[in-house]
């Protein structure tokens, strides 16, 4: 019984997971220039990898497996923003922001 | 930029700055016995199984990250309140969940161009740690992302999608500021803490 509740909540997790990182891919391919893709590369994406990442646990719901699964959380949270940032700081640093879809820039005037 | 523009003079070394406070050679030794020990038990999560070899393993890999891969000591003035920390996490979890579905909605809705806009928030508290973290968690939730850091003047450049006008910016500052502290009472120390009620000085160097 615990089982099969475990597994149809495996089953919504992967179904959602699955949807948000399809909306970051549209996202990726939709948005006008590099800082708008990194919001939809990284965010819905991080959201979608951890619900994947449940719903796997939920399936396979073995104790090694499921430490490795916390690990690849845990690296996916530590290590998104840090390329993100990255990304971002090169691509406005060489110059590769469209200002015509920036609303204010404090960071110019540093 | 140079250090101290605009900034009264102790803002060095106020309680929001002891960057580079001295840690003795006991605060060292137990930083990298406790970073041995998340080394270990990484180490045995990706072997899957504990077993007396994979222990001895985990050992020698981590001491050799540590003699090989030092890092720059964190100084970690304040305390953990159990309390404040499961608020930070909840908080995190509910607009993780809710700012994912907005920039999806985002994404797919067709005809849509956002607006974007980058803002500079000047945080209250300005250590490494508080800085690192409230930026991975304003990176981590969607809709906005870290742009750039001011590591002395504690300022936090963000980029915010689908901005509407005046007030979604005051909003996400707002948000950033809320972050903050929240992580300043998860795992700041009481100064610290007191440090968030005085109101956020513009610290920008003016052009």
């Amino acid at each position: 019984m615990t089982g099969l509740v475990a597994d149809w909540l495996g089953a919504a997790c992967l179904t959602a997971g699955a949807l948000l990182s399809l909306a970051a891919g549209i996202g990726v391919l939709r948005f006008p220039d590099v800082l708008d893709r990194m919001h939809a590369a990284t965010k819905p994406q991080v959201l979608g990898v951890l619900l994947l990442l449940a719903g796997v646990a939920l399936r396979l719901r073995t104790a090694s497996d499921v430490g490795m699964l916390v690990l690849v959380a845990v690296f996916q949270l530590a290590t998104a923003p840090v390329a993100a940032q990255m990304v971002g700081r090169a691509a406005y640093r060489s110059g590769r922001v469209d200002r015509a879809l920036l609303d204010t820039d404090e960071l110019a005037d540093r | 930029m140079t250090p101290g523009a605009g900034v009264g003079p102790a803002a060095g070394d106020g309680p929001g700055g002891p960057r580079r406070v001295a840690v003795g050679r006991g605060g060292r030794r137990r930083d990298q016995a406790v970073a041995l020990g998340w080394l270990v038990l990484i180490w045995l999560l990706l072997w899957g199984d504990v077993s007396w070899g994979n222990l001895l393993g985990g050992l020698v890999v981590g001491v050799a990250v540590l003699l090989f891969f030092p890092l720059p000591p964190v100084t970690f003035g304040g305390r953990l309140r159990p309390g404040a920390l499961l608020v930070l996490a909840a908080t995190f979890a509910a607009e993780l969940i809710s700012a994912s579905v907005r920039v999806a909605a985002v994404a797919v809705r067709p005809g849509y161009r956002p607006r974007g806009a980058i803002i500079a928030v000047p945080l209250r508290v300005r250590t490494d740690l508080n800085l690192a973290l409230t930026a991975e968690v304003i990176s981590l939730v969607p809709g906005t992302l870290i742009l750039d850091v001011d590591r002395d003047q504690g300022v936090l450049y963000v980029h915010v999608l689908d901005v509407r006008g005046p007030g979604d910016l005051a909003a996400s500052r707002d948000r950033v500021l809320t972050v903050e502290r929240r992580v300043v009472r998860a795992i700041g120390s009481a100064a610290e803490v007191r440090q968030l009620h005085t109101p956020p000085a513009d610290r920008r160097k003016k052009s």
